[in-house]
């Protein structure tokens, strides 16, 4: 006699509460269907799932999210609001059309996966649910293939210019109950740029996937915060790949969240390439944070940077889980990896598993990982000159998560988050 | 101004007692060294008089300018006008040296109801006492004591006191690791600091720092207590003989 397998019990009840998105080009229908099987193979994660050992995954995985109050944020101006951007909003995963700008700019163009997935011929059938499959060996994320056979609308984005002008994706939230899935896709060709923002909670539960194809010498930005609801839930992969010289830049702030996994799956698959992904995340109590980050060298003289950075306290859990992956034949690989935790009690936790698999010979790859507390000595020579302890506390805050912050390469866009940094600190002085 | 009467002072963690019953008077204007051996409380006092944790007051009092300085957290003391130069300066990788100390500048000037110094103000102020201490526009940018040598630490030391002014100066061994070159540099800073409002506690082992630094009044600590007081001749006393007479004399 067998018993149920949990995974396959687990996958079957999700998939029964999901249907298929109707009246698809027959692409994007077999590009979904090639997902479903995926993820049909690998399960649903669970529990036992190695790669799911840090962050235990049944609140991302069950059919429908335990509900997330949402949080009024007004205390603060908007986000990137001194940016002049376009802006696309959607709220609890439907776009919003009244509340977006004009979709048409110069040197890219955008549009709606809802409308482009019933397109026939299109340039994104090449890329949907492509990097996603590449991404799945050799772990697989089957979230990500989840959100690939089931997103209901996305943007898609072809950039053929030097775009100034940054893209803004706004995330609002408005249910309590709400489940948005949400699939993203981004061609850079060659020699283009654009800079991406995206900033709010999203929904109640919130699986986002967003596939970055990045030509020769093309540049993507990426610049992204996740709200500041407490109870919400989430979900992204970002997958990306990079020609000769392209350059990838990613960094993350997250600040409260019940549940944040944010997978960044890159490729350098061409000479000179550059790819720096950060993040910086701040919680309290029943916050759980994992950045889950693989990087494969596939090409010579690249550089790969990863820079983590945590502030927990009051019983919240960072998690870190980065790997650096050097194929045969890629020399001259500079590879780097840092992720650091500072704990401000002893109730909270920093869990981390830094990976190298090297198989070239003349690489130069880095890792380091550190847990700590603040440093007493600092703090009383900051107190020493006449700096209140608590001020004192925020400043050595602040330089502890510099490393990460310094990497958003626009200064505007570094002092909006900063602000919003100190004011969450800020915001801790009373308990 | 300062004084310290019958101070007893013992480790956190611990039943050992470290000062016990130090007193001392130090009137503004004036510079007081004190002497002694390794492990005779010396710093101890240093960080008792700036508020470091780990130690507790068993007895005795502390006041500047009569105010109760025990009462006080260290930033306090700070905007009372309590400054240490550490023997050891702290790195803050992070935190830009220009940064802190217009922050510190700016947080003792807000605890004393002042108004805030400019960015523009700070900068000239810098500028000029910075020059003096030879401290370059390289060091200023750098995280505070970061890659420095001993010697720009404890020049990064005098050029905070000189930028913060305060009305107590503590030089916690100031003459440690500097070579004469660098301890003349140090010594001319402090040196023009001295004022009619503003007194001294140079903490040294040996008697070369205070060939720059003249003090009016040198003290001798040896196991918690001051056991000689004189003029400077004092301090010659000890580079000759070393404190073994002292010592002996204090026995008997």
């Amino acid at each position: 006699m067998t018993r149920p397998d949990p995974v396959q019990t687990a996958t079957t009840e999700r998939l029964t509460a999901l249907s298929l998105p109707a009246d698809q080009a027959a692409w994007a229908n077999a590009g979904r269907a090639g997902a479903l099987a995926r993820l049909r193979a690998a399960g649903l994660p669970d529990r036992r799932d190695e790669y799911w050992k840090f962050t235990r995954p049944e609140t991302l995985v069950q059919p429908l999210p335990p509900t997330a109050a949402v949080f009024d944020d007004s205390d603060e101006s908007p986000l990137f609001g001194a940016v002049d951007r376009l802006r696309i909003v959607f709220v609890d995963g439907v776009f919003d059309p009244a509340a977006s700008d004009d979709l048409s700019a110069e040197g890219l163009t955008i549009e709606r996966l809802e409308d482009v997935a019933r397109t026939d011929i299109h340039w994104a059938r090449n890329l949907y649910g492509t990097l996603e499959q590449a991404g799945q060996t050799p772990v697989p994320r089957p979230l990500a293939s989840l959100n690939t056979a089931f997103a209901t609308d996305g943007v898609v984005i072809r950039v053929t210019g030097q775009v100034s002008r940054p893209v803004n994706l706004i995330y609002l939230h408005g249910s309590e109950s709400s489940d948005a899935t949400l699939h993203n896709l981004v061609r850079l060709e060659e020699g283009a740029r654009l800079t991406l923002l995206e900033n709010g909670p999203a929904a109640a539960r919130f699986n986002q996937c967003t596939e970055v194809d990045i030509a020769k010498g093309a540049a993507f930005d990426h610049v992204r915060a996740q709200g500041r609801d407490h109870e919400r839930r989430a979900v992204t992969h970002m997958f990306a790949r990079l020609g000769a010289n392209a350059a990838f830049r990613s960094f993350t702030l997250t600040v409260n969240g019940a549940l944040t996994r944010n997978e960044t799956v890159l490729s350098l698959t061409g000479d000179d390439a550059l790819a720096h992904v950060a993040g910086a995340a701040l919680g309290d109590g029943g916050f759980h944070h994992d950045d889950t980050v693989f990087v494969t060298h596939d090409a010579v003289n690249c550089e790969s940077r990863q820079v983590f950075k945590k502030v927990l306290r009051h019983g919240a859990t960072g998690v870190f889980q980065g790997k650096i992956l050097v194929r045969p034949g890629a020399q001259k690989t500079d590879g780097y990896q840092i992720s650091q935790s500072l704990l401000l009690d002893d109730d909270s936790r920093f869990l981390a598993k830094p990976e190298l698999e090297i198989y070239a010979d003349d690489v130069a790859c880095s890792h380091g990982s550190t847990t700590g507390a603040i440093d007493e000595d600092a703090l009383f020579y900051l107190c020493s000159r006449g700096v209140p302890r608590a001020d004192a506390q925020d400043l050595l805050i602040m330089a502890f998560l510099g490393e990460a912050i310094e990497e958003i390469a626009d200064e505007g866009l570094r002092d909006d988050l900063a602000e919003r940094l100190r004011a969450w600190l800020l915001r801790r002085r009373d308990g | 101004m300062l004084d310290i009467k019958n101070l007893h002072v013992r480790l956190e963690d611990g039943d050992k007692p470290i000062l016990k019953g130090v007193n001392l008077s130090v009137n503004a204007g004036e510079v007081h060294a004190i002497m002694g051996p390794n492990g005779s409380g010396k710093s101890t006092a240093s960080y008792v008089l700036s508020g470091r944790d780990g130690y507790t007051v068993t007895e005795g009092s502390v006041t500047l300018g009569g105010e109760n300085l025990l009462e006080m957290e260290p930033d306090e003391r700070a905007a009372a006008g309590v400054f240490l130069a550490f023997q050891y300066p702290v790195e803050i990788p992070g935190v830009g040296n220009m940064t802190f100390l217009r922050t510190a500048l700016n947080a003792q000037r807000r605890a004393r109801g002042q108004d805030a110094v400019s960015a523009a103000d700070f900068l000239r102020l810098m500028r000029d006492k910075a020059k003096m201490l030879e401290v370059g526009p390289d060091m200023l940018k750098r995280p505070v004591n970061v890659g420095f040598s001993g010697g720009e630490k404890k020049r990064n030391e005098i050029l905070q006191m000189a930028i913060l002014e305060p009305k107590l100066c503590i030089l916690d061994e100031t003459d440690s690791g500097l070579d004469v070159d660098a301890m003349k540099l140090v010594a001319n800073g402090v040196n023009a600091l001295r004022d009619a409002g503003r007194a001294f506690l140079v903490i040294t082992h040996y008697q070369r720092l205070l060939n720059h630094i003249k003090p009016d009044v040198v003290h001798i600590m040896a196991d918690g207590r001051i056991i000689r007081t004189g003029g400077p001749e004092l301090a010659l006393e000890v580079e000759h003989n070393g404190y073994g007479g002292l010592l002996t004399e204090d026995a008997g």
